[in-house]
């Protein structure tokens, strides 16, 4: 007998439609991965068949039957029944899902409570036997504290253990572990893969990333804009797909083991006749050398007590002129603090930053001129693209501003300079009157670039630049850094969590872990052959390897 | 909801004006009837402020003395007259007129001197020590106290009330105004300014300050009734405007020896100054709701 029947649903916020006639089914024990963008009503469908729908949203067509019990008529005293009870929910974010005035181990008990499956009596005991199943260590202890007190992993495992508290038929898990490391994320996956095939529950998991889909479910569903468009087995759908969309989503995804870029060639051998006025502007002397020289960097920060802590520690490397070095690290690594240094944005507590042989940190160029040469020729572009365009300057005010502050051109050059712009980063002139809440994500990164790239630097910082985007937007955005960096020659410092991004586009890779550098060298090197232990786990960990052997 | 953010904005080639945010905050206003209410009411309350001279049926310190104590709807004097036979539809008219000079000229204050200290507070941590104790130290202050003070010192007035009432509400305004900063300060398109290396004067001015304004706004709609009833507080007292300029406070002060003789002198200058103020408050909360990036619907995640 199926468990979950979904058939001809269509749901929709107001007069939007956000699910248009998707199908699943769902046996007991099956573990079924729903996959799209944002947008393409993975979630809205996962939240349907809880009964869970926000706001304005209403099921508008077909049904939705549990267990042979139609969901979408079910009153709400029937639903809150079955939610929890017979169907479980891992939420999407550890951070805001747990009430943080309220200890672990109660919020456990609670659910137990809410679903009389314990007395008050025993709820306690029983809920830090849930936390234990979970995979929390000292789950006595634990059970203690407040979420503040637990990583985020730890969160995430509290939240398995409420929803598996009422051992449900189903479980649905909403992106679990896209807020997590990928050392994290593995671990929980397959706790949560041991878990359920313990207690033969089902698994829907909603995601974005493919790799995760591959290697965690035996059927995978593919939505786009609210439609279901290919169904089928995790390896045929992936490896093999039929539809236009899955095929466009599978070539779109970065893998380890895809074909690597056609790269630029190293230093010096750039095409030198093809090379724009920016790279040619490039200071003779330098080209020697390397573009940025990182040296035995530092960053110390005093907590309170007096006690120090070392965010950054003896961190060295360099990035040539036209290459990519792609800094590597789970959260808390110091990448981005690193980053930071490098932009002139922090000082270094010792070591020293120099660009094309200037200095750009130490207290001889805290202010002046040298920084701001060294500001000029060194550009940020930040993770999010909703963040780091101000909201009430328009396109091309935005793009112009740099220009404004350094003084380049009058207002017509400059106008004509932020056109030739949004022309390199592939946006249609009309744009220039926009402001950012009108662009899609893909569209506001490309004129964050756009703007990096307004005053013609040597080196773009690049944080996370693809990490809050869609696959099919992720890879455009890939492609067009690349091809800025063949046309224009310059060199990237790209910070990255994830390695198959880094594999796609960095020439060298340093791998970073709590503040030092573990490894670094040529990327073939580092991620083929990885010397470093911690390398080698991060590598393992990367979700996707069913899709490295496709044929 | 990306991909649906850019359909609907692609189409409609003819781009919108400045700030689409701002847009949708007033549609956001315009769907909620207490903000519609408070609006109309505001409307009101300065158009009979502002044209008071052209609607008031005679000047507001003629007396009567043949007439004292009309009751409302007598011919020649729609709301009846005071001990004295002034008309009390003129001095109510009058009187909001000058209320709204003593709020405008406050909330004036309040920003002219709340928001820079506010910004640089939020944007220099060793300034922040300095005017945070400073704002402490107002706070602790009742403003009555200073009021008095200041009346002692300069006299009444209605320049002076203004300056004791803006002054008791600088110190919320640098509070707000530095935690937007404070705020704003941390975001990644000024970190994006500096990296540009773009100067203090540049950030706070085209950063920050423009993308704190909503706050501002809502913060001076706050002071604004606040200050409507000091000033009612100050002139009841004797310390705000003096007789025989018409204050609405004064009005009330005048209505409390006869009460028991006839109401009327006081309840509409009474009823004035709840209008006023209620206009203030729903305006100024439906504003607020509309502005709030949280509370305006920036759509569903998928």
């Amino acid at each position: 007998m199926t468990l979950l029947e979904v058939a001809n649903l269509s749901v929709s916020f107001g007069a939007t439609p956000a699910v248009r006639g998707a199908e699943l089914t769902l046996m007991p024990g099956e573990r079924v991965a729903v996959v799209g963008e944002s947008g393409s009503g993975k979630s809205t469908l996962a939240h349907a068949v809880m009964g869970l729908l926000p706001g304005s949203g209403r099921v508008t067509g077909g049904t939705i039957r549990l267990r042979g019990e139609d969901v979408v008529r079910a009153p709400e005293k029937r639903l809150r029944q079955l939610r929890g009870r017979a169907v479980g929910l891992v939420p999407q974010d550890p951070m805001t899902n747990l009430n943080p005035v309220t200890r672990v181990g109660r919020q456990v008990a609670e659910t137990l409570l809410a679903h009389g499956l314990a007395g008050r009596r025993e709820a306690p005991g029983r809920a830090v036997e849930l936390l234990a199943q979970a995979g929390l260590p000292e789950p006595g202890r634990r059970a203690r504290q407040y979420p503040h007190e637990l990583s985020g992993g730890q969160r995430q495992r509290v939240l398995i253990a409420i929803g598996l508290a009422c051992r449900p038929d189903l479980l649905i898990a909403d992106e679990p572990t896209s807020a997590l490391d990928v050392t994290v994320q593995q671990q929980i996956l397959d706790h949560l893969d041991g878990l359920t095939r313990e207690l033969g529950t089902a698994l829907l998991l909603i995601t974005h990333d493919l790799g995760l889909a591959a290697d965690r479910a035996d059927r995978v569903v593919v939505m786009s804009r609210g439609a279901v468009v290919e169904t089928g087995p995790a390896r045929q759908v992936l490896g093999s797909p039929r539809h236009e969309y899955t095929r466009r989503l599978v070539a779109a995804a970065p893998s380890l083991g895809a074909t690597v870029r056609e790269r630029t060639p190293g230093p010096g051998a750039a095409p030198g006749a093809a090379r724009p006025p920016a790279a040619a502007a490039r200071p003779p002397a330098a080209a020697a050398g390397p573009l940025l020289a990182v040296e035995h960097v530092t960053k110390e920060y005093r907590l309170r007590g007096g006690a120090r802590f070392r965010a950054v520690d003896d961190v060295s490397f360099t990035v040539g002129h036209g290459r990519t070095t792609a800094f590597v690290g789970e959260s808390g690594s110091g990448k981005t603090t690193t980053a930071r240094m490098v932009l002139g944005l922090l000082e270094p507590t010792g070591g020293t930053v120099r660009l094309d042989g200037a200095p750009v940190s130490g207290a001889a160029t805290a202010r002046g001129p040298a920084r701001r040469a060294a500001r000029r020729a060194m550009q940020p572009v930040f993770q999010d693209p909703y963040a780091s365009l101000d909201p009430m300057f328009t396109v091309e005010r935005l793009i112009a501003e740099p220009l404004t502050v350094f003084g380049v051109g009058d207002r017509d050059e400059r106008r004509a300079r932020v056109a030739r712009l949004l022309d390199q980063v592939a946006l249609p002139a009309d744009v220039a009157r926009r402001y950012p809440n009108e662009l899609s994500g893909g569209q506001r990164q490309r004129v964050a670039i756009a703007r990096a790239l307004a005053l013609e630097p040597r080196l773009v910082v690049c944080d996370e630049p693809v990490s809050a985007l869609d696959v099919l937007v992720q890879d455009q955005i890939l492609r067009l850094l690349r091809s800025l960096q063949d046309e224009l020659g310059i060199g990237y410092l790209f910070i990255s969590h994830d390695l198959a991004v880094v594999r796609a586009l960095a020439h060298d890779v340093v791998v970073m872990r709590a503040g030092r550098v573990v490894e670094r060298g040529p990327v073939d090197a580092v991620l083929g052959a990885p010397s470093d232990p911690y390398t080698r786990q991060l590598l393992a960990a990367v979700p996707g390897a069913g899709l490295t052997h496709r044929p | 909801m990306t991909t649906a953010a850019a359909a609907t904005a692609a189409p409609d080639g003819a781009l919108p004006g400045p700030g689409r945010t701002h847009g949708r905050a007033l549609r956001t206003l315009v769907r909620n009837p207490m903000g519609v209410a408070g609006g109309i009411l505001l409307l009101i309350v300065v158009l009979a402020g502002v044209l008071a001279p052209l609607l008031a049926p005679g000047p507001p310190t003629e007396v009567h003395f043949s007439t004292p104590f009309q009751q409302p709807a007598t011919v020649g004097f729609p709301l009846g007259t005071d001990d004295l036979g002034r008309d009390i539809l003129s001095r109510v008219l009058y009187g909001t007129r000058a209320s709204l000079e003593v709020g405008v000229l406050s909330v004036l204050l309040a920003v002219v001197a709340g928001v820079p200290l506010g910004l640089l507070a939020g944007y220099w941590r060793w300034l922040d020590a300095l005017v945070s104790r400073l704002a402490d130290l107002m706070l602790a202050f009742p403003f009555l106290i200073l009021a008095v003070g200041l009346a002692a010192i300069n006299g009444g007035g209605l320049g002076n009330a203004a300056i004791a009432l803006g002054i008791a509400n600088v110190p919320a305004m640098i509070r707000v105004v530095r935690a937007e900063t404070l705020r704003l300060a941390e975001a990644d398109f000024v970190l994006a300014a500096h990296a540009m290396d773009a100067g203090p004067l540049r950030v706070l001015g085209r950063h920050i300050l423009p993308n704190a304004l909503s706050a501002i706004i809502v913060q001076a709609t706050l002071v604004m009734p606040a200050a409507v009833l000091g000033e009612a507080v100050l002139s009841f007292l004797g310390l705000g405007i003096q007789p025989p300029d018409p204050s609405l406070g004064i009005m009330l002060s005048d209505a409390q020896n006869y009460l028991l003789r006839t109401p009327w002198p006081g309840v509409f200058p009474g009823l004035a100054i709840a209008l006023i103020c209620l206009g203030f408050n729903l305006f100024g909360d439906a504003l607020r709701d509309a502005l709030d990036p949280r509370t305006s619907g920036s759509g569903e995640r998928s």
